[in-house]
């Protein structure tokens, strides 16, 4: 457990990805199959769930220290970090505690994670008491990690392939496909990964996604228009449709079967007469158009959808790409041959929507079509190299992302809470409002788009312009001006305002502005009719 | 009346000044040149106007002090910032009997409780020791008044060179003359930065992470040492590659203890966590207020 926590410090302690994979690197190469494969499903999330509720946690953890929960609640307001607050919070381990030693991380998870989750409420806390007593803070933390069910240690899970490829002697791109899908941590699906010798896969296995980057050079630079397939880049949820000897799989980018969410497309995909993969998008669907990505939101998280959501929220998926037809990998062919095979697989069916290639002659059209996503419900367009091959992961060059400028608006702060993480003990959690009738009305939150700097300013503005507090939150004297981007609205009857934002973020801090040069509510309802073509 | 001479606690442009008598050296360094203190030894007493008035060691830094006053035989005493470990650099705290106590509490939660400054020292050394080891320099950032001297006295001199930041070698010189011992240090010049290279280790303020003036010790790793640092939320937002928990401060058990030790039935609590503290002590049978005050919160790396 020692030797996984000191792991986990050294990835927490630098934001440099070359350290975090060598960190990763010798770990893994010192540590039996058995240990590690509890650090991989940790460290890539798999296989570790949630076992307590947090509530609970926090209960003992009052009783353990004496302390009331309304001093946790202040403690956990500083640190920003639950797992951390109750590691510092509990007593430390006496010398005669400390002196029982360390458990190697397999007889941890199996002895003190894994009877968590068919343990009664009394045997659950018995358990986490004697791991409070028995280890120091460090290993609190990690036990609370662990117990939670999620690091966020700034690791993806593709460096975590990296580490293990380096480690093995193999192509990362192989040590990723074997990782992706139903993966379960034991010694034996440990060793398989590091194998020299493909085992043969589970029926519903995925593949790994390749990713676009964000394009950030000037278009002209990359060569002939001719050279790229153009597809718009749909807002919706990016998936892969598994068809293999008569079984429907759907994965979702985060690696989780959603396919009891969609039945109408695992119904579509049963039609198909090869067998076949794809990669491609739920989309909520209607006319012909994508409907706002609040939509589809609501089918998310669904084990079974209940028949009254069908005519409400119509999903199709719009395929992009395929990756095997026949029981044959296609990745390794250019994308115009895929392209090819994915428009005759895709030939007579219903259901499936093929994504269709965007049109363009010069980049300057090419800039024109992005302009014109907004109006269309998609946020921008792809650009796919027409020779690349389908790689796992996110490549700078093959393929770009190019999104049309968010929307923006002026708007005051007016609010001030306290941030979790490195922002903890910091005011960077913002309500922003705009005015209607005269009367400032909060319409959204942001939490990132500042420097270092400007987060320090405005958490001193908040601290000396407190006009009341309720809880942990502040109001403020609106004084402040900020430019809102955001990608989308929706109307909604749980905001005040009636407009729900989508992905804001602090794109300006107009210093240049007082808080009567803000936005009203009138024109961001205005945006609001545009954006939804109503 | 100043406790001790960092800058949101003393100002320059007033006329007369009193501090502790191990503090002149200090506060005349950094209030304008000229300015007329006048000091009190630790326990002397001073009359002013009703009020008997004297100076208590408060072990924040060197010639920081407790206030305590006693009229009609009410005794206040005023903490100012202080902590209740041993600190070579400065004289103990030393706990004051009173009716009245205000408490600083900057870390005034419980989730605050230092590890030994002696375990905190082995941590820094042999961290100089494996960078050195690595062809790395080391610096530490630290506030120039105190925690800098601070840690200049707990490290070990064997493992390599120690550089100081202008602002730190200035301070420094003035603890020397005031008879503090301190292991030698060197200015960090340009030419000692490509002499002792790879293996120095530099004292800094926090202002100079990730200053043009850190360049030239590349490779370098960066470390604060601060009472913040035992949160690790607050190391990552300050960007450094090792937060060392040293605090001037009181932690939670430290302030306990000094409400404890003091008898005092009515406690103000100032600065930081004020809220937290006064109604913990409240709870806990204490008539306990909150006090507000002038000065804005430190630099992390003062603390």
């Amino acid at each position: 457990m020692k030797r996984f926590t000191d792991l986990y410090l050294s990835l927490d302690a630098t934001t440099k990805t070359n350290d975090k994979v060598a960190a990763m690197r010798d770990y893994f190469a010192t540590t039996p199959p058995r240990d590690a494969c509890w650090a991989v499903a940790a460290l890539a999330g798999k296989g570790i769930t949630r076992t307590v509720r947090s509530a609970l946690l926090r209960k003992w953890a009052a009783e353990a220290s004496g302390y009331e929960p309304w001093l946790l609640d202040a403690c956990y307001g500083v640190v920003g970090d639950l797992s951390e607050t109750l590691a510092l919070i509990v007593p430390d381990p006496t010398a005669q505690d400390r002196a029982e030693g360390d458990e190697p991380l397999h007889v941890f998870v199996e002895q003190r994670l894994q009877p968590l989750a068919i343990l009664d409420e009394a045997g659950q806390k018995k358990l986490v008491l004697d791991t409070w007593r028995r280890y120091d803070r460090e290993g609190r933390l990690m036990f609370h990690k662990l117990l939670r069910g999620a690091l966020r240690v700034g690791v993806s899970r593709g460096l975590v392939v990296r580490a293990i490829a380096e480690v093995a002697g193999l192509d990362a791109a192989v040590v990723d496909h074997r990782l992706t899908g139903r993966w379960r941590p034991s010694a034996e699906a440990y060793a398989a990964l590091l194998a020299r010798e493909q085992a043969a896969d589970a029926p519903g296995k995925p593949y790994p996604f390749m990713l676009a980057s964000q394009l950030d050079i000037e278009p002209d630079t990359l060569g002939p228009v001719a050279d790229w397939q153009l597809e718009w880049k749909w807002d919706g949820i990016r998936a892969q449709l598994i068809y293999r000897r008569g079984q429907v799989y759907i994965w979702s980018r985060g690696e989780e079967s959603v396919a009891d969410g969609f039945p109408e497309v695992v119904a579509a995909a049963a039609t198909l007469k090869p067998d076949a993969v794809f990669d491609g998008e739920l989309l909520a669907w209607e006319d012909g158009r994508p409907l706002a990505f609040g939509v589809l939101q609501k089918r998310i998280g669904r084990k079974r959808v209940e028949l009254s959501l069908f005519p409400e929220v119509p999903v199709v998926f719009m395929a992009y790409d395929l990756l095997e037809l026949d029981g044959r990998d296609t990745r390794g062919q250019a994308l115009a041959e895929r392209r090819a095979l994915l428009e005759s697989t895709l030939a007579g069916t219903t259901g499936l929507e093929l994504s269709p290639r965007v049109s363009a002659e010069h980049w300057r059209d090419v800039s024109a079509r992005v302009g014109s996503a907004r109006e269309r419900g998609v946020e921008g367009l792809v650009l796919k190299r027409r020779d690349s091959v389908y790689a796992g992961g996110r490549a700078r060059g093959p393929w770009w992302k190019w999104k049309a400028d968010p929307y923006t608006i002026d708007a005051v702060l007016v609010q001030g809470q306290q941030g979790s993480g490195r922002r903890a003990g910091l005011y960077t959690s913002y309500t922003f409002a705009v005015w209607d009738n005269g009367e400032l009305v909060p319409v959204t939150k942001a939490y990132s788009g500042l420097s270092n700097d400007e987060i320090e300013r405005v958490d001193r503005y908040i601290r000396k312009h407190t006009v009341a507090r309720h809880g942990p939150v502040r109001v403020v004297e609106p004084d402040l001006v900020f430019e809102i981007a955001f990608e989308g609205l929706q109307e909604s009857t749980r905001h005040k305002s009636g407009v729900a934002f989508r992905f804001p973020r602090m794109s300006r801090w107009r210093e240049d502005k007082q808080a009567k040069d803000a936005d009203t509510l009138a024109s961001v309802k205005q945006l609001l009719r545009a954006h939804t073509g109503g | 009346m100043v406790t001790h001479a960092h800058a949101d606690h003393a100002r320059p442009g007033s006329s007369r000044y009193l501090c502790a008598e191990p503090g002149l050296g200090v506060l005349a360094h950094r209030m304008q040149k000229g300015a007329k203190i006048d000091t009190l030894g630790y326990g002397a007493s001073l009359k002013l106007g009703d009020a008997a008035v004297s100076l208590h060691p408060a072990g924040h830094l060197l010639g920081s002090a407790q206030v305590r006053l006693e009229i009609g035989g009410h005794t206040t005493v005023v903490t100012g910032d202080y902590k209740t470990e041993a600190d070579p650099t400065c004289d103990g705290f030393e706990p004051v009997p009173c009716h009245e106590l205000i408490t600083e509490c900057t870390f005034g939660l419980p989730i605050y409780r230092w590890p030994p400054a002696d375990e905190v020292f082995a941590q820094i050394n042999a961290w100089w020791r494996a960078n050195a080891e690595r062809g790395l320099n080391s610096a530490v950032f630290a506030y120039a008044l105190g925690k800098a001297q601070r840690v200049l006295a707990g490290l070990d001199a064997s493992i390599g060179p120690i550089l100081v930041h202008g602002a730190v070698h200035g301070m420094t010189q003035v603890y020397r003359a005031s008879g503090v011992e301190l292991p030698s240090a060197e200015p960090a010049s340009v030419e000692a930065a490509k002499h002792y290279k790879g293996k120095a280790m530099v004292i800094a303020p926090p202002s100079a992470n990730g200053s043009v003036w850190m360049k030239k010790f590349r490779p370098c790793a960066t470390a604060l040492a601060s009472g913040w640092m035992a949160v690790r939320g607050r190391r990552r937002f300050r960007a450094v590659d090792r937060g060392f928990v040293l605090s001037d401060h009181a932690d939670w058990p430290g302030l306990l203890e000094t409400i404890r030790a003091s008898g005092a039935e009515r406690i103000g609590c100032a600065h930081g966590s004020t809220d937290a503290l006064a109604r913990y002590l409240a709870e806990h049978g204490l008539d306990s207020y909150e006090v507000s005050t002038r000065y804005e919160a430190e630099d992390d790396g003062a603390a």
